[in-house]
């Protein structure tokens, strides 16, 4: 065949499949939008499930999603950003590091199940913490690691050598190198993969589902050891084992989720990209 | 005075250097931890039922009396969901990786690669749902069946998961390929769709593979969207058109419902123990292959 002719057929196939897969993308988020937005207000966000869950109020949902990815980042930023530290500033390039960063990647590669099963077996039983903020967010937490971990060992790396010398030659100890002239130009790349974390850790159902979900508590936690709604499972619930739901209001509860969960992400999208120029 | 200072500045100093190495470390210190809770409660199973039967029963009924415990029927239902997945991802992934980093214009890479970005975002219930309220009812009237909630519904929503896994990794090796061959191609005379067969796809094989591994990774530990759309039903599927039931379904739906310390409640983490395995082989292929790419 003719190069030029097999070139245009490759290129026009490559450039549809690519199309396709942004306007089923698009679409997605349209649809979520169109069918959720007219149920959303005020009432909708802030009051506790009426008639069922058949007529939203997603508030205990809403203040429990938040309560736990909270939990979650108080947990995974000081061990990801230490972890991260530990690679890039201390370790040497032994089998130590090179298990290190092998187990990040299965801990990134493990079913989000298998980790709903984990924290079950640890956290809920084991250390007797039963179905509770601390066991779900422990468990999120551990998820979510290696995202902390990855982008902050990559902006650690960015942060230019002559930094780390010039800190030295000046007297400074190793952690005072790290910590006042290292971490802070990391900064931005460490926040953007935090912002990532809790947008992994707002959306999953799987590790919540024996952790900490409740399907239906219409009062806010009182303390770390309570059970509490959370945004997936709920939706999870009322998309499946609600009878006779109308479907605008599932919709509303999607529309809440996803809008959480992407303007975590564009927030990190802007965040990064503005770094980056700067660098 | 001066010289205390500096004392306890150095017991500060090992101190941290301490919790840096144990944060360093814990990262395997977790994945030991859930191997060993998972195998803690999943051997126990064992106890009563053999292996074989574990792995190649074919009928799973948790429940009645005498209860069964095979999972072939889940295993297999994981194995035709995924390889509809494959089926479909594979080719979409790889070309739409292709076109992002090969032929599209700089200003709208960014637009696409941020818009494959957000895909992956969505959280599986989300996708789930929109499955349920979308693709199940086009599945049933397109093909004429009784009930939309198949095997293929689950491997499409499944495929759309895994691309953007597949579009990012795969597009992250054909962009650390030296830019020289690409040069020395196209300088012989090359066109473009000749320099991206002949030499990038080669170059970037290894990146490829492993993209492909970690798309079949998430494809297999996927559990909410999974549940919602393939119907759930335990038995060994003949065709795509059938409904199936995947492991990691079957943990999320009965975990609820289990006695602690039953055999059924042993059972489901035993099936915890297979797919922890099998992911832990997919994502080490994986490592390896994009450790090859390196070299």
């Amino acid at each position: 065949m003719n190069p030029k002719l097999s070139e245009k057929i490759f290129f026009t196939l490559f450039f549809l499949a690519t199309l396709l897969i942004v306007v089923l993308v698009g679409s997605v988020i349209v649809i979520i939008i169109i069918k959720g937005l007219p149920v959303i207000s005020w009432k909708f966000l802030t009051t506790v499930p009426t008639n069922g869950m058949r007529e939203g109020g997603i508030f205990p949902a809403i203040i429990g999603t938040v309560y736990l990815v909270l939990m979650t980042i108080i947990f995974a930023l000081p061990v990801g950003v230490f972890s991260a530290i530990y690679l890039v500033e201390y370790s040497a390039d032994n089998i130590l590091n090179r298990l290190i960063k092998l187990a990040i990647i299965n801990l990134a590669g493990v079913p989000s199940i298998v980790y709903g099963l984990f924290g079950l077996g640890i956290f809920v039983i084991f250390l007797g913490f039963g179905a509770s903020i601390l066991a779900g967010s422990l468990t999120l937490a551990i998820m979510i690691l290696p995202v902390i971990i990855t982008a902050s060992k990559e902006s650690l790396e960015a942060v230019p050598k002559s930094y780390r010398e010039v800190s030295l030659s000046l007297g400074a100890t190793k952690w005072q190198t790290v910590r006042y002239s290292v971490l802070p130009n990391a900064l931005p790349g460490i926040l953007t993969g935090t912002i990532l974390g809790i947008s992994r850790a707002a959306g999953e159902t799987a590790p919540i589902l024996f952790t900490v979900a409740a399907f239906y508590l219409p009062r806010l936690p009182q303390s770390i050891f309570d059970q509490v709604m959370v945004l997936p499972y709920h939706l999870y619930v009322i998309s499946t084992q609600i009878p006779n739901i109308k479907s605008e209001y599932t919709y509303g509860s999607a529309l809440v989720l996803v809008a959480l969960v992407l303007m975590l992400n564009l927030a990190a999208i802007i965040l990064r990209s503005r770094y980056r120029k700067k660098q | 005075m001066k010289n205390m200072s500096l004392k306890s500045r150095k017991i500060k100093e090992y101190f941290i250097e301490k919790i840096i190495l144990i944060s360093g470390i814990i990262s395997i210190v977790f994945v030991i931890l859930i191997f060993i809770f998972l195998l803690k409660e999943g051997l126990s199973l064992f106890k009563t039922i053999s292996l074989k039967d574990f792995l190649f029963g074919k009928l799973w009924y948790p429940i009645s009396e005498p209860p069964k415990f095979g999972i072939l029927s889940l295993f297999l239902g994981s194995i035709w969901v995924t390889l509809g997945a494959i089926v479909i991802s594979f080719p979409l992934g790889i070309a739409s990786a292709i076109y992002i980093s090969e032929v599209a214009h700089l200003k709208i890479r960014e637009f696409l690669k941020t818009g494959i970005e957000l895909l992956a975002a969505i959280p599986s219930v989300v996708l789930g749902f929109i499955g349920m309220t979308t693709l199940v009812p086009l599945v049933r009237k397109m093909f004429n069946l009784p009930t939309g909630l198949t095997a293929l519904s689950g491997s499409i929503m499944l495929a759309f998961m895994a691309i953007p896994t597949i579009v990012s990794i795969a597009e992250d090796a054909f962009y650390s390929i030296p830019k020289r061959y690409k040069e020395a191609a196209l300088a012989l005379g090359a066109t473009k769709w000749q320099t991206i067969w002949r030499v990038l796809i080669p170059a970037g094989f290894p990146g490829i593979v492993a993209a492909c591994m970690l798309g079949i990774g998430r494809v297999i530990g996927e559990t909410m969207a999974v549940m919602m759309l393939t119907g759930n039903t335990a038995k060994i599927p003949k065709s795509f058109f059938d409904p199936a039931r995947t492991m990691t379904a079957t943990i999320a739906a009965e975990m609820g419902e289990t006695v602690r310390n039953s055999e059924h409640y042993f059972s489901l983490f035993a099936i915890g123990i297979v797919l922890f395995i099998i992911t832990f082989i997919v994502n080490l292929i994986a490592d390896i292959y994009i450790h090859k790419e390196l070299k």
